[in-house]
């Protein structure tokens, strides 16, 4: 990517970039603000640049902000009414560690509110387009952060991956997208949606700007007790010949043709590069999205029951009393698919259905894991499709949860496992829509991930 | 396990939603084919398997018990809610 220099000012990156989110915002709805004083920042830069600072890694390099990342810069609504007018008094660390080398953001980005989605469709604000078909979904729920890479307005883009929100709407738009090893990159400032599963995460145009950014964001954070030592970078990377595993269960009817075909070109690819193929059973893995839809679910009805309308955010002002001014701003505030999940995650939660439900998904969860474990004693990285179809039409599974649910059955298992999966570009449809293919490693394998998506990238 | 209006009106009462008679109606369908599709978890055999709560690696994360300093202040945070006297949120009546 363009870094700002003697030679090229971080103003005119800037600038390019806020002028490319104009003129697409009408059409596409890819951001939900546009940060026009971002150029005052770019100004500052080139300032330090034209003294001689060392401005960073990413000097005046514009880039774009999952609108479920606090920050001082605008108001975070995770693209929910609930939080209408929540202007964060503090910033997450991945946007510090971000900014601290100098990167500068230009817009936060739409999502399916509070992340629930696939489609970035169930947005307050609207649905984010296809970078190539407007009548088409731009994936989800990452969808404007997407997008906003795919149609170069900014070189990279932060999103956040529970079950597929950064790998799903990546390969429906074409550009790289990457889920790190669970704990990898601080959650401190990420709206939270599924603790046990969520990953910060980005979407890049090539192999070398994800490198570079997980080199500056990976690490421990005192304010996320779930972060784990900075490992990324320092693992030794092995060359040479990879065993790449194929799961058989993913190979069938349920799969679009194009995307069957796509994954046989790259395992032609491969092994034409003396790369060895290993067929994998995993048969607990067509459970997964069932594991997940209660998981997910109960995490969420419990990470968003702080949302009362009394410190922060949207309040209902039609309410008598306290017990009725939760009720109506809960109701108002968040979207169907919010209040879906909310209620199933009381369900399988609730005395009588726990044991069934949650504590069942918790054992099932258990024999993904292993599966996992057991599939890379076999093989290095697995290469399997992202999801069953390239992006579908606008409104065509939104009326039917389940249909869009069944989107994530193949991202879904990674965040079970908490391993890391790369989602990367695999060429087109005949009508041209993207299509993408994940290569998933075990956990910690980060940088040998997507070391390798890097030979594939020359290919 | 059948979804009907009275399953809808508890799990609202527990996620603290007042919904219209329309939205129960909806959520009612909606709800039956959720739970319809994650109960085929029956048929897999968990028995003798231990559940996996979190997938962290680490266990015992100490620290100093130490105030460390924190980017927002009272003020800020008291900023963002609608109404506030002496340093107190106000409310409508409980009851």
């Amino acid at each position: 990517m363009k870094t700002a220099s003697r030679e090229i000012s971080a103003v005119s990156l800037v600038q390019a970039a806020l002028d490319k989110a104009h003129q697409y915002q009408a059409d596409y709805q890819i951001f939900t603000w546009i940060n026009d004083a971002a150029i005052e920042r770019a100004k500052e830069i080139d300032a330090r640049i034209a003294k001689g600072e060392n401005v960073g890694r990413l000097a005046g390099v514009p880039y774009a902000l999952k609108d479920n990342f606090l920050s001082q810069d605008g108001e975070t609504t995770a693209s929910a009414l609930i939080l209408n007018g929540f202007a964060s008094p503090v910033t997450a660390t991945a946007v510090k560690k971000l900014e601290a080398e100098g990167a500068i953001m230009i817009g936060r980005t739409n999502l399916d509110a509070f992340a629930h989605g696939s489609s970035t469709e169930n947005s307050y604000y609207g649905p984010t387009k296809n970078s190539k078909d407007l009548e088409r979904v731009a994936g989800g729920s990452s969808g404007g952060s997407a997008v906003a890479t795919a149609l170069d307005i900014v070189p990279f883009a932060l999103g956040t991956d529970t079950g597929g929100s950064i790998r799903q709407p990546a390969s429906f738009n074409g550009v790289y997208g990457f889920k790190p090893t669970y704990g990898t990159i601080s959650r401190y400032g990420v709206v939270a949606m599924t603790s046990s599963l969520d990953c910060v995460g980005f979407f890049t145009q090539n192999t070398a700007d994800l490198d570079l950014l997980m080199q500056i964001c990976a690490g421990q954070d005192d304010y996320d007790m779930t972060s784990l030592p900075d490992y990324y970078g320092q693992a030794a990377v092995a060359d040479g010949p990879k065993k790449i595993g194929i799961i058989k269960d993913f190979d069938n009817d349920a799969v679009a043709p194009e995307i069957r075909q796509a994954l046989q070109r790259k395992i032609e690819l491969l092994q034409s590069k003396g790369h060895e193929i290993v067929d994998l059973e995993m048969p607990a893995l067509k459970y997964a999205l069932a594991v997940y839809y209660i998981i997910t679910p109960a995490e969420v009805s419990s990470n968003l029951s702080r949302h009362d309308g009394i410190r922060y955010g949207y309040r209902s002002d039609k309410s008598a009393h306290l017990g009725e001014l939760y009720g109506n701003t809960r109701d108002e505030g968040f979207m169907p698919e919010n209040k879906r999940r909310i209620m199933i995650g009381n369900f399988v939660l609730s005395s009588g259905f726990y044991d069934a439900y949650y504590l069942k998904a918790a054992k099932a969860r258990t024999l993904i894991i292993d599966e996992y474990k057991q599939a890379f004693e076999k093989c290095d990285f697995i290469l399997t499709p992202v999801s069953p179809s390239p992006a579908f039409k606008l409104g065509e599974k939104v009326n039917d949860p389940v249909a869009m649910y069944l989107e994530d059955v193949m991202s879904v298992p990674l965040n079970l496992a908490g391993v890391p999966g790369l989602a990367i570009p695999a060429g087109k449809t005949a009508e041209g829509l993207d299509l993408g293919l994940q290569l998933v490693g075990p956990r910690r394998s980060d940088q040998s991930l997507i070391k390798f998506a890097a030979e594939m990238e020359e290919a | 396990m059948e979804v009907n209006q009275e399953t809808i009106g508890h799990l609202a009462k527990l996620s603290n939603f007042a919904l219209s008679p329309e939205q129960s109606r909806a959520l009612e369908g909606d709800l039956q084919s959720i739970i319809g599709y994650i109960s085929q978890l029956d048929e897999l055999d968990t028995e003798g398997i231990e559940p996996t709560y979190q997938v962290f690696e680490m266990e015992n994360v100490w620290r100093a018990d130490e105030i460390q300093p924190q980017e927002a202040n009272r003020e800020q945070l008291l900023a963002l809610t609608k109404e506030v006297r002496d340093y107190q949120i106000k409310v409508p009546k409980v009851l």
